[in-house]
């Protein structure tokens, strides 16, 4: 696969009153053509920062992040405002990422208008058409306040905002964890459709392993700023390399009463970003660590089967 | 475990909204009789020269504090003049200054206060220290410095009492923008690529306009008031033009043997302070996009 | 099964005026809960779960009418003055709310905020209830308690908070507890700690406790019982092996199959249950999940089905054509 994305040793730091905050630190990835990389990890782990990051939302202060073949870090603002058109973000708070004051039709139609499209007409064709894509019906939305309609659809909304201009990556940054249980599943088919249908690039982050096996080819996993672990998503959850990969699927709750969650598994919080442990960053909370994983910071290597885990004992070696 | 067997309809639409959810709403009556009472002074104001009332200026010196009558609604001040009268013509002044010298702040402070909430960093910094530096700044030496340098008329007492006012609209239009600029559609537009000018007009305006707007209108009240004390001061618009806050600190000296040209300006200014207050007050509450929240 | 239970509802109803008309949030539900047992009470947003708790707790907004009443102990807190009510709160009933940043006070530091639960029910004096409050800390499973009490709650994780959150209603060794939602706003890993703790604690004081969520797998391994709610009613209530075993009711088996196993292959369409719930203040003549049910048919359009226990096995349903 031809990478469409890829990150070299991409690191975000942030100024917390005199204190440097590395929310990201030196991940690298690539996300193919046609593919959809889950990114996964608990809140604070700088999931969303990256996403952030690559849009250039949040300047990086290291590495670089390429999309198909520009160099996004080092373009200029204008450069930039052109290329956010193949390039579209997806919010977690549906709601919140709505205009209050700003009618349905105006808000799916906004991308248009900035990029150009001066033809009205052909604006409301357009907006029609993504309405109707994302399962939603114009004639009774257009004109509408976003509060008039629920979570579900407001996600729907943003949905067909974001794919109006027919971008190639689109960052779906905790999509669906606002939402029900019954309405996340729509969402996530959705999803898929509109995929297929645009021929979609997706970076999908998400905190829950089984939403994010639901929709990804492959999946990476973030612990505090750092790659812990990534790989083919059947791989991974077969066997996972990286303790805390494992941690992630035990906490999982299983919607069945024989299996007795696991006792204990998930051990403490992830500590403060701000003063991260000496070498492997997850050791303090890992069963498997020892002195080694306090001296020396694991690289990514490959378990096999294009596996691959930042890990000095992985599980499944 | 019974297992999915498509046992569930997988429909990927969701087209139905909500039954319109228009609030109604409901303004006291005592909003409306704001809103009437201000129609009043300002119709009153406006079109003072149409009325069939006596001039404001016309001393008639055999009618000193003469008491109403027929061609007197209200009675005469202590130089004779129509008491009604000059409570209509000092309206336009209030008026012209009350809603004048607001907007000035609203829209230099409006403006400050939105750049300063969106760019942040420097700017910021900047625009919140003069903003300070001009609270710190005594307001009647700088009303006094202006009237004594640039005289004493209508417009150096908007222009005033309107720079005095940037402060408090800086303050609000900064505050309601940092908390929207957090919001996710903002971040949206910018990953749609729109520029600075256009979030801040599209996105940002439309929410940072009705609270402003009430507030406002409670400037208008509070510019009433402060005008009003001005004039009373002697800083205010030059006699023999009436205004409220000069009419009473003219009725001031007759306050014993005639109250009533005290306390009618008094009274006039009282409920068109109210009136703002009240309107201003029930705008906020309908300024809310949600209905009632469930 | 107990002989007498703790907390038993009958036929509450919780009805809202809204712009639009009567919101009928809780329909006519009847629960048992003896001493010591866990229920799980499971549905969308909207369903009417946590008003339901509410209405337990007495803590319904002033326009809303309760019907119905709420036995704890013998006693129907409908009833009940205002001042025995507030006695009650702490020692017998305890909540934990979803957002434990908005149920913990934001100026106070957390050992104010335990101290004073346990002064004020308890009437321990300060260096006893300080004593109490570290050992609280201590067995919810936070590190350095003693030093956590001088915190404010902004200055800890979402997780911490919660757990802060259950020792406070802990604090007074409440007879029921809910939960509503505890662990909605937290990340998955912290989700299992803090559904582990409520647990061990609930075994271990032998508390009485309503676990109210949107998500079944929630509830799956760690309740008695688990009642299915939907547009303001219970339309499945069974003991939770049983229910996962033999679902009847179409709503409770589309609830389950919409949430994303671990054993499917990627891309696998997830079956997600189509629609949403009826405008509450709309309420439809029949069964009102019919139009989101593949199964329904004129009967459930018009005629609205009963909670019932056909089979006298413990395992209600309200269902024309409840599945094999």
């Amino acid at each position: 696969m031809n990478p469409l994305l890829s990150i070299d040793d991409l690191t975000v730091e942030y100024d917390v009153g005199g204190k440097t905050l590395s929310a990201v630190a030196g991940v690298s990835l690539t996300v193919g053509k046609g593919e959809t990389l889950g990114l996964v990890g608990e809140s604070g782990c700088g999931k969303s920062t990256l996403g952030r990051a690559v849009l250039q939302l949040r300047k990086p202060t290291g590495g670089t992040v390429t999309f198909d073949g520009t160099e996004l870090t080092t373009l200029g603002s204008e450069a930039m405002r052109l290329m956010r058109r193949r390039l579209q973000l997806i919010f977690q708070d549906p709601i919140a990422s709505l205009n209050p004051r700003r009618c349905i039709g105006d808000i799916i139609a906004e991308p248009l208008v900035i990029a150009g499209v001066a033809d009205k007409a052909e604006r409301d064709r357009r907006v029609r058409e993504v309405m109707v894509a994302v399962g939603l019906d114009p004639d009774n939305a257009l004109g509408r306040l976003p509060h008039e309609f629920s979570g579900g659809q407001c996600q729907r909304i943003c949905i067909a905002r974001a794919l109006i201009l027919e971008p190639e990556l689109v960052i779906c940054d905790e999509p669906v964890s606002a939402l029900d249980v019954s309405i996340r599943a729509q969402i996530l088919n959705l999803l898929e459709e509109m995929k297929r249908r645009y021929g979609l690039t997706l970076l999908f982050i998400a905190h829950d392993l089984a939403v994010v096996k639901a929709v990804s080819d492959r999946i990476a996993v973030m612990y505090l700023g750092k790659l812990a672990e990534i790989g083919p998503t059947e791989r991974l959850f077969a066997q996972p390399a990286h303790p805390y990969t494992a941690l992630l699927l035990e906490a999982i709750p299983v919607p069945d009463p024989t299996v007795r969650p696991a006792a204990n598994v998930a051990v403490g919080e992830p500590p403060s970003p701000l003063a991260p442990p000496s070498g492997c960053r997850f050791r303090t909370r890992c069963p498997r660590a020892d002195a080694k994983c306090a001296a020396e910071v694991p690289q990514l290597r490959e378990i096999g089967g294009g596996q691959f885990a930042a890990c000095h004992h992985p599980l499944s070696a | 475990m019974a297992a999915p067997r498509g046992a569930v309809l997988d429909v990927g639409v969701d087209t139905s909204t909500v039954a319109p959810v228009r609030r109604q709403r409901r303004v006291g009556g005592l909003f409306v009789a704001s809103v009437i009472w201000i129609a009043l002074v300002a119709l009153g104001a406006i079109f003072a020269d149409l009325l069939p009332i006596p001039s404001p200026t016309d001393m008639d010196m055999l009618g000193k504090r003469a008491l109403p009558s027929a061609e007197h609604w209200l009675g005469n001040d202590v130089l004779g003049r129509d008491v009604f009268s000059r409570l209509i013509y000092g309206g336009r002044i209030s008026l012209t200054v009350g809603l004048l010298a607001p907007v000035l702040g609203v829209t230099i402070g409006g403006a400050l206060g939105l750049l300063a909430g969106y760019f942040r960093g420097r700017l910021e910094t900047f625009i919140t220290g003069g903003v300070d530096v001009l609270l710190a700044f005594p307001p009647l030496v700088f009303a006094l410095a202006v009237t004594a340098y640039l005289g004493q008329s209508i417009a150096n007492i908007t222009l005033v009492i309107g720079v005095l006012g940037i402060p408090a609209f800086t303050r609000v239009a900064r505050a309601v923008t940092l908390s929207l600029s957090e919001r996710e559609f903002v971040t949206a537009a910018r990953a749609l690529g729109a520029t600075h000018s256009r979030i801040i007009l599209r996105e940002l305006l439309p929410n940072v306009a009705l609270p402003l707007v009430a507030f406002f209108l409670l400037g208008v009240a509070v510019t009433i008031v402060v005008e009003g004390a001005l004039s009373f001061l002697g800083l205010g618009v030059p006699p023999p033009a009436p205004s409220w806050g000069s009419m009473i600190g003219e009725g001031r000296e007759s306050l014993d043997i005639a109250p009533w040209l005290a306390f009618l300006p008094a009274l006039f200014m009282f409920l068109t302070v109210l009136a703002f207050n009240v309107v201003g007050d029930t705008l906020r509450a309908l300024t809310d996009p949600r209905p009632g929240a469930l | 099964m107990n002989d007498t239970p703790l907390l038993s509802i009958e036929g509450v109803s919780v009805s809202l005026p809204t712009p639009r008309g009567t919101l009928r949030a809780v329909d006519g539900v009847d629960l048992a809960l003896p001493a010591g047992r866990t229920l799980g009470v499971v549905g969308e947003s909207g369903c009417g779960k946590t008003m339901l708790s509410r209405a337990i707790l007495q803590l319904l907004p002033k326009r809303a009418a309760l019907r119905g009443r709420v036995m704890f102990d013998g006693r129907d807190l409908a009833a009940l003055p205002r001042e025995e009510l507030r006695r009650l709160r702490g020692p017998e009933l305890a909540v934990v709310f979803q957002d434990p940043m908005t149920s913990l006070n934001p100026v106070l530091t957390i050992g104010t905020q335990i101290v004073e639960t346990l002064q004020a029910h308890l009437g321990l004096d300060t260096a006893k209830a300080t004593q109490r409050a570290t050992e609280l800390l201590a067995e919810v499973g936070i590190p350095a308690p003693a030093q956590r009490l001088r915190q404010y709650p902004h200055q800890l994780s979402g997780g911490m908070r919660q757990r802060v959150a259950i020792a406070i209603a802990l604090s007074c060794e409440p007879r029921l507890l809910i939960a509503d939602e505890p662990t909605t706003a937290l990340d998955v890993t912290v989700q299992a700690q803090i559904l582990d703790l409520l647990a061990r604690e609930q075994q271990r004081r032998h508390m009485a406790m309503i676990l109210i969520t949107h998500d079944l797998g929630v509830v799956a391994g760690r309740t008695d019982e688990v009642a299915v709610m939907y547009a303001g009613r219970v339309v499945e209530r069974a003991p939770t092996p049983r229910l996962f075993k033999h679902m009847r009711m179409p709503y409770t088996e589309a609830l389950l199959a919409a949430i994303p196993k671990l054993d499917s292959a990627p891309h696998t369409p997830l079956p997600a249950i189509g629609g949403r719930p009826p405008d509450p203040t709309r309420p439809l003549p029949g069964c009102s999940f019919a139009p989101r049910c593949k199964y329904a048919d004129a009967v459930c359009e018009h005629t609205k089905p009963a909670l019932d226990d056909p089979e006298g096995a413990g395992a209600l349903f309200a269902c024309w054509h409840p599945l094999t």
